[in-house]
């Protein structure tokens, strides 16, 4: 177990971490497996038993690692922080995920960038979950209200047999700026992948969102949720795929996307692929604006027009 | 509580409301019977105001007040709503929010009560959302469970009976009537003559005309004698079924 702290940056990164709805004594608490980087340095790593966190640093970010052991089950979720609280920055993450077979775990991820002017996060992460093994991540990040900012996050999933994962990507408060969100999914026999993403686009924020399942084997289930909401000037492009290339495979890509802004544009392109003969996948999407009898069924309640739309929007991206 | 004078609604050169006048008395659970396409749903709209319908003529009178320009959230303001025949679904609205909401921020209890009134076991339905994960049915209890929140002064029901299963029916009625005990005006459209029952008085309308107003016996029984049995639907033959009693036009 290794702790190294910078004191000022990590009070710093824990107060912004709690200003983006992060759980600050959760950071606080050794019991609770954690790493916290701010721009290429690793201000707090603490493991628990049966989890363990590697890192280097690296010239612009870190390379890290994060090991749970086979059979292990976590009660308690790991937290990840990644930040930079200045203006301008580079911040490039290495991410390696092993979850041993029949291990369970949960990580809480957030990437906070309170204050970004020019900002580019990347995200390269490879995880792989053993089977039988079940790893849950979710991911929320929160950006300051100006848009400098570039978000690039990319992974390749690997899941044995049996294994389960859950991805939730967040990034609803601040503006955007400009995600590339990139994730791929290979499923092994009777695994579950379920990919949701949530995204609130304001003013010239610019959204791609591209997922891939690949059905490879046997029984094989996934979904691919995506939620967008869009104002002012900015688009989204959300790209939902999934391949059943074995028996008994299902998919489905659900995709939403509300546009609520004269110049904003939205496009989603969900491509489901099906090369065996017993093998199922299906999608649906809606794009356009707010859903009339929806906001005077709020306004039928008393509420006013804005305010029903607001209700409308927090709930789809909750 | 509401007047409605002479109302009429054209819509692409058709008269989807023709001349329609009605009273509802404050404490009154008022009936309107109709088969379908009769003009029901649209007359709950253009009370509410919603659907960007607006009369081409007439007037509607609530609480002495010409509403004819206030908008569907002013109304509700006032003390009146609307529940829809089919509920819009809502993605990630959890059902206690939805019950708070339209209650102004009421207590949990109250939300609580509210759909033990519809016949929904709280525990079961608070934490789900209002959207399509929930049957037909259920939707349409949490849509009258989240009127008696709101405590309107007029609830306009349009179809609370449609898609409810027969076991759950009495519960749907009878929240109606004690929605009504507790001091609202139930404006209760429907096609069935059974769920008139509970009404103080009942109105027929056809092509967008009341075509008579009564006691709940004596038009369901109408209703099923005419109306049920005609096949002229929206085209009312007046010389078999009387002249309306305050209209003298023939079609």
């Amino acid at each position: 177990m290794t702790t190294y702290s910078v004191e000022k940056e990590y009070e710093a990164m824990v107060d912004a971490y709690g200003k983006a709805g992060g759980d600050r004594s959760a950071l606080l608490n050794k019991d609770v497996a954690k790493l916290v980087v701010h721009e290429n340095r690793v201000l707090s790593a603490d493991g628990v038993p049966g989890v363990r966190l590697r890192y280097e640093p690296k010239e612009n970010g870190i390379m890290a690692e994060l090991l749970v052991e086979e059979g292990i089950k976590v009660k308690r979720p790991v937290h990840l922080c990644f930040g930079v609280l200045p203006e301008e920055g580079l911040q490039e993450i290495e991410l390696q995920v092993e979850v041993g077979s029949g291990a369970e775990v949960g990580v809480i991820a957030h990437c906070i960038f309170p204050n970004a002017v020019h900002i580019i996060h990347k995200m390269d992460a490879v995880i792989t979950i053993g089977d039988n093994a079940s790893f849950n991540y979710g991911e929320t990040h929160y950006h300051g209200d100006f848009g400098g900012i570039e978000v690039i996050p990319k992974a390749k999933i690997t899941l044995g047999e049996k294994a389960l994962y859950e991805n939730t990507f967040s990034l609803v408060e601040g503006c955007v700026g400009k995600l590339d969100f990139d994730y791929e999914v290979f499923s092994g026999a009777r695994s579950v992948a379920e990919l949701i993403a949530k995204v609130y686009g304001k003013k010239d924020d610019i959204i791609k969102i591209a997922e891939r399942v690949n059905l490879d084997a046997d029984g094989a289930r996934s979904l691919i949720k995506t939620r967008v909401v869009l104002t002012d000037r900015a688009t989204a492009e959300v790209i939902g795929e999934t391949y059943g290339n074995a028996p008994y495979a299902r998919g489905h890509v659900d995709c939403i996307e509300l546009v609520n802004g004269e110049e904003a544009v939205a496009k989603a392109i969900p491509i489901v692929s099906v090369t065996n003969e017993k093998a199922k996948v299906t999608h649906e999407a809606a794009i356009g604006s707010i859903d009339r009898r929806q906001i005077e069924t709020l306004m039928a309640r008393g509420l006013d027009e804005n305010e029903a739309v607001d209700v409308i929007v927090r709930g789809i991206l909750r | 509580m509401l007047e409605i004078e002479n109302l009429q609604l054209r819509l692409n050169g058709k008269s989807i409301i023709e001349d329609l006048s009605l009273h509802i008395n404050e404490g009154e659970i008022h009936g309107i019977l109709g088969e379908n396409g009769t003009g029901k749903t649209t007359l709950a709209y253009l009370i509410m105001g919603v659907n960007n319908y607006q009369p081409s003529g007439g007037r509607v009178i609530f609480k002495g007040q010409d509403i004819a320009d206030l908008s569907v959230s002013q109304r509700a303001r006032k003390g009146m709503s609307l529940t829809w025949q089919e509920p819009a679904r809502i993605e990630g609205l959890r059902v206690r929010d939805y019950l708070k909401l339209s209650g102004h921020n009421i207590g949990i209890e109250q939300v609580k009560r509210c759909l033990w009134m519809v016949g929904m076991e709280p525990e079961r339905y608070l934490d789900r959302d209002v959207d399509s994960t929930l049957s037909g049915g259920e939707r349409k209890r949490i849509e009258l469970a989240s009127v008696l929140a709101m405590q309107p002064k007029l609830a306009i029901l349009d179809e609370p009976d449609s898609g409810i299963d027969i076991v759950s029916l009495p519960s749907i009625l009878g929240s109606i009537v004690e929605m009504n005990k507790q001091g609202a005006s139930v404006l209760l459209i429907t096609h069935s003559e059974q769920t008139v029952e509970i009404a103080h008085r009942v109105s027929v309308l056809c092509a967008g005309k009341v075509l008579m107003t009564g006691a709940p016996e004596e038009m369901s029984l109408w209703f099923k004698n005419n109306c049920r049995t005609c096949p002229h639907i929206n085209e009312p033959i007046y010389e078999r079924i009387g002249e309306p009693a305050d209209e003298g036009k023939k079609l």
